[in-house]
């Protein structure tokens, strides 16, 4: 699985369009504000990385783009989120269909206490898909995107729980990926796993950035700097939680960046 | 336990070489001693007084057999105890407490874990913490109590809704007791549901699964082993009720073709017979022996629902 640097460099030269764009949003967690006025535009078939200290909004911008962030009572959103063109706030959106196309990938493994097959079939099965030659032709075809076809073949029926930890997170990317999404949200996916583990999922992810446009949180700064195209910095200052401080290419956030704020904390110095 | 030298210490030997330097000497705390003892004490008597009981019923019931072969004793459908010479045949209450126990469970059941589901997955904060506390509070009216309700305000409507000579019948008794029983059978659901992982919920949500999907796909099979023990528990009260049978299911002795029919179900059987029975006669070892069978059925229900509960985790968890 070598990452296609030639096909890499046509893509980040070539023209982008921009699938997923947030203006001047403001999330609220009743009185507690947990993200400031961001304005981001999320290029495609790219992995776009949002970094930062904890407790600075990384995953709650993240779910702001498939609407988990519903879930929570008391969650409100100002501003623009743009999927497409259309914001996905918007009252006529069907959260459904939303989230068909904006998957998401979780930071503990999340499998189904279900079998492998029906793990995956789960997403397609919810949207209509019934027949089981479908069905196996579906998980079959997200099985081997996901990188896990050769591990997993024998072992379709069962438990999805005796997998390893670093398997489950790529079966749980195959479920994401049988849906068929355009985008894919990851939240610190490689935080519980292990090195070796961690190396195939990132590999993954650049697999995958070919044909969906990514967006992942993470915790690890050589991570973001290893798999991302585009990079976020978000701070957390007193209690000022959930502030853009820079957004741009990672290449020129980790070897130029132009806050110092971004310096201080990508070369370690807090966080 | 090994000392330095790798041999064996007994505890024996540590008593005679005398306490350990250093103050790391074994030391003698009664209290721990004592309670440990209470618990281990506790724990022996639940396991004696069950073995009484069983002990006790199969001393006083079995007898009967002596007198009727169990062939004629279970498949019977004549209950005539005070006849010359009399028959004991139990059919007619095992076909009652079926019956009731059937209506009883095809209502609690659905309605129960789905108000559950409701309470644990999408009502308000606000709305569970109001509820369930009623709803707990319905499980503490007295049997006798729900037994009055069944008789002035139930029975006449199921007679005018059905057409029937009366009210009091098995389907009467079945209702009153799955009010009896849904209680127990949400606030246990409920808490199962809740214990779930929000893991699971989280991902089916994000792969676009409706709440309804969720629920019915995700929330009830993953908490299903919690869900059964509280289909148990609520089967096992619809079973072992009496005050509520005796009075409103009617209390006829021929074996019930339809739900509709009025009938007497084992307990109530008993609990009706067990004052003209004479201490050690024929009635009141046949009594014994009713009891004896309904301890059985239940144990059986029980065993057999651990059974698919074993079988289910295997096929899923690790």
């Amino acid at each position: 699985m070598n990452i296609d640097t030639q096909l890499l460099h046509e893509k980040t030269t070539g023209p982008r369009q921009s699938r997923l764009r947030t203006e001047a949003v403001n999330l609220y967690y009743g009185t507690f504000q947990a993200l400031r006025n961001i304005s981001l535009e999320i290029p495609e078939r790219a992995i776009t990385a949002i970094i930062g200290p904890s407790g600075c909004g990384k995953s709650s911008l993240l779910r702001l783009f498939n609407r988990m962030n519903d879930l929570i009572t008391g969650a409100r959103v100002v501003g623009l989120v743009e999927l497409d063109g259309i914001n996905i706030y918007d009252d006529s959106v069907d959260v459904v269909e939303l989230r068909k196309r904006v998957g998401m990938v979780f930071q503990k493994p999340n499998p189904f206490p279900m079998s492998v097959f029906e793990n995956v079939a789960f997403g397609p099965r919810r949207h209509g898909r019934h027949k089981l030659g479908e069905l196996e032709d579906i998980v079959t075809r997200s099985l081997q995107q996901a990188a896990l076809w050769d591990e997993a073949k024998d072992k379709l029926g069962q438990s999805a729980l005796a997998l390893s930890g670093g398997q489950q997170q790529r079966l749980c990317i195959a479920r994401v990926l049988a849906v068929e999404p355009e985008v894919i949200l990851m939240d610190e996916p490689c935080s519980a796993l292990d090195p070796v583990a961690t190396l195939r999922i990132e590999e993954l992810m650049r697999d995958l950035a070919r044909d969906y446009t990514i967006v992942i949180v993470t915790h690890n700064m050589q991570q973001a700097a290893r798999v991302s195209d585009m990079a976020a910095f978000l701070m957390m200052e007193t209690d000022k939680a959930g502030t853009l401080v820079e957004y741009g290419p990672t290449s020129e956030i980790f070897t130029n960046p132009r806050d110092k704020r971004t310096e201080d904390y990508i070369t370690g110095r807090f966080g | 336990m090994l000392n330095k030298g790798g041999t064996l210490v007994t505890n024996n030997d540590r008593a005679a070489a005398g306490p350990a330097p250093g103050g790391l000497g074994r030391r003698w705390r009664p209290r721990e001693k004592l309670i440990e003892g209470w618990i281990v004490l506790a724990g022996l008597l639940t396991i004696v007084v069950l073995l009484g009981i069983i002990a006790l019923l199969m001393k006083e019931g079995l007898p009967i057999f002596l007198h009727t072969p169990p062939w004629e004793f279970f498949f019977g459908a004549k209950w005539y105890p005070v006849s010359e010479p009399p028959t004991f045949g139990i059919m007619p209450f095992f076909v009652a407490t079926f019956w009731v126990t059937l209506v009883a469970t095809a209502i609690s059941v659905p309605v129960g874990v789905a108000c559950a589901a409701y309470l644990a997955e999408v009502a308000p904060a606000r709305v569970r913490e109001t509820v369930k506390p009623v709803i707990e509070i319905l499980a503490g009216i007295p049997s006798v109590v729900m037994g009055f309700i069944g008789l002035m305000l139930l029975s006449p409507l199921v007679q005018s809704l059905f057409h029937l000579n009366t009210g009091l019948s098995g389907l009467t008794a079945g209702i009153m007791l799955s009010l009896m029983s849904l209680p127990i059978i949400i606030s246990v659901s409920e808490d199962a549901l809740r214990a779930l992982p929000d893991d699971f919920r989280q991902a089916a949500y994000a792969l676009g699964a409706t709440r309804w999907e969720t629920i019915w796909h995700i929330s009830i099979p993953g908490s299903l082993s919690g869900i059964t023990a509280a289909v148990m528990l609520g089967v096992g009260r619809a079973i072992g009720e009496t005050m509520t049978v005796l009075m409103v299911a009617g209390g006829a002795l021929a074996v019930p073709i339809a739900p509709t029919d009025p009938m007497m179900p084992m307990t109530a059987a008993i609990a009706s017979g067990i004052g003209n029975a004479v201490r050690g006669g024929f009635q009141y070892q046949a009594l014994f022996a009713i009891g004896l069978s309904l301890f059985v059925i239940t144990l059986a229900v029980n065993l057999v629902a651990d059974r698919v509960l074993e079988r289910q985790k295997r096929k899923f968890a690790r």
